[in-house]
């Protein structure tokens, strides 16, 4: 009963993040005005930052479930971890898809060491390494302790990196210094709509991270199951 | 009781910090090789690069060196326990986790600086670079950042090695959170080998400082965790 109505919920989060994508997409497109600078490619700023927050919740996710994990224990905070960790790097992989794409036709080039840049790309790095971490481990049973450890301490470093990033910025001027969109939301509908789209993608963000987490909680339970089967077929044999 | 349990601590760290020094005594292995390998990688630098122009490089070719040589050489601290069950005996020691990992950390880093020394020497005198504006400054640069590389990869190099593609998982560990340090010994490096420059190196240092504080606050906090089995 109880796993009917969880799968219910999950069903309907599922359902809500796609009418908030189709709303969203109509607001990006149609309802928001134009940006006079930039033009239309400003547009894809909000998806570009609504990623970003998913990505940064994700991490800030993958840091509370594994230190919950170290210091309580249970299966389950460290599959949130796990999933967590997938989740906020698809998301990362959106920001830094994203990013390049709008900055060409703006600033002119591909890529810069802007602060920003550099500290999601540093980010995206961190969490593709426990992602590495946990599939390289596969059948090691202490991973998830290793992957805990590297989620605590990285949460613990990205107050430096962005330091040291910001420093290293000030030594090497950027090739264009305008600041990302964000100080032109002159218009009522822009906020309204980036607001809009940060909540989809929050929403977005969780259904995933549920279904992830599900995955992998009913792999495990299939992988008992086959334990346990096996040892009875054993105990039968002889 | 807290007197008596730390002065215990210091002589188990001592104790354990001799031990991995007399087998390096002994066998010589982690230093020989680790200085072969920075010689290769210097050379490879400069065959690579114009040797005038290795000058402006050097800050990159002293760190670059350093970690990925640095890297191979710290996995050996726990590879050196697998055999005959030494690190099972060492866990059952009455010795807390804690206490290995600062006596591991600090041989890395008593190898580390060997190291770095040589390396050091041998950038000056292949790329005849100028003197340092402040030597004692520049030698305390390289020091903080060669215990923040220790630091970190010593926590870390406690995972790979029991893993089975430990070569490349330690860079993989590493080499993001390292990041902090890079940037400010590279940076403040670069700064205290220009000649021209008058800029201090102040806000470099605090910044190594600070990330080195926290690399060995969370190994040796952390560390008991990945001991368990």
């Amino acid at each position: 009963m109880k796993n009917r109505s969880t799968t219910l919920a999950a069903d309907g989060l599922t359902l809500l993040a796609g009418v908030m994508m189709a709303v969203s997409i109509y607001l990006v497109f149609q309802y928001v005005p134009t940006e006079r600078v930039q033009g239309v490619v400003q547009r894809i700023f909000y998806f570009h930052v609504p990623a970003a927050w998913s990505a940064f919740t994700g991490f800030f996710v993958v840091a509370v479930a594994s230190a919950f994990f170290l210091w309580r224990g249970g299966r389950r905070a460290d599959l949130v971890a796990h999933a967590a960790a997938e989740v906020g790097l698809l998301f990362c992989t959106m920001v830094l898809v994203t990013g390049p794409m709008w900055a060409r036709p703006v600033w002119g080039v591909w890529w810069t060491w802007d602060p920003r840049l550099t500290m999601t790309l540093v980010l995206w790095t961190i969490y593709a390494t426990y992602l590495v971490l946990r599939m390289v481990g596969r059948d090691d049973p202490l991973v998830a302790r290793y992957a805990a450890v590297l989620g605590i301490v990285g949460a613990a470093v990205i107050p430096f990196i962005i330091l040291a990033v910001r420093l290293w910025h000030s030594i090497h001027p950027a090739v264009i210094s305008a600041p990302k969109g964000q100080g032109g939301l002159g218009d009522r509908r822009m906020v309204q709509t980036l607001v809009f789209c940060g909540l989809t993608f929050l929403t977005l963000f969780g259904c995933l991270l549920w279904r992830r987490f599900r995955i992998r909680q009913l792999a495990e339970e299939i992988a008992d199951l086959r334990d346990e089967l096996e040892k009875q077929e054993g105990r039968r044999a002889p | 009781m807290p007197a008596q349990a730390r002065s215990r601590a210091v002589s188990a760290l001592w104790v354990l910090l001799r031990k991995d020094l007399y087998i390096e005594f002994r066998t010589k292995e982690a230093l020989s090789s680790l200085l072969v390998l920075i010689i290769l990688i210097i050379l490879t630098f400069t065959f690579a690069l114009d040797p005038a122009a290795g000058r402006s490089f050097a800050p990159a070719i002293l760190w670059v060196t350093f970690i990925f040589s640095g890297l191979l050489a710290v996995q050996r601290a726990f590879v050196i326990e697998r055999e005959n069950g030494c690190w099972h005996g060492l866990l059952l020691c009455p010795v807390e986790p804690a206490t290995i990992y600062l006596a591991k950390m600090a041989g890395n880093f008593l190898f580390l600086a060997v190291a770095q020394l040589v390396l050091l020497a041998l950038l000056w005198l292949f790329f005849r670079l100028p003197p340092a504006r402040s030597p004692a400054t520049f030698l305390a640069v390289n020091f903080l950042g060669i215990a923040g590389f220790a630091s970190l990869s010593t926590l870390f190099s406690g995972i790979s090695v029991r893993m089975r593609a430990r070569e490349m998982l330690l860079p993989l560990l590493v080499l993001p959170l390292l990041v902090p340090v890079v940037v400010c010994a590279v940076a403040a490096t670069r700064t205290l080998l220009d000649p021209a420059s008058a800029e201090g190196v102040a806000n470099w240092v605090r910044v190594l400082i600070a990330i080195d504080a926290i690399y060995i606050v969370a190994g040796w906090a952390i560390f008991d965790q990945i001991t368990q089995e």
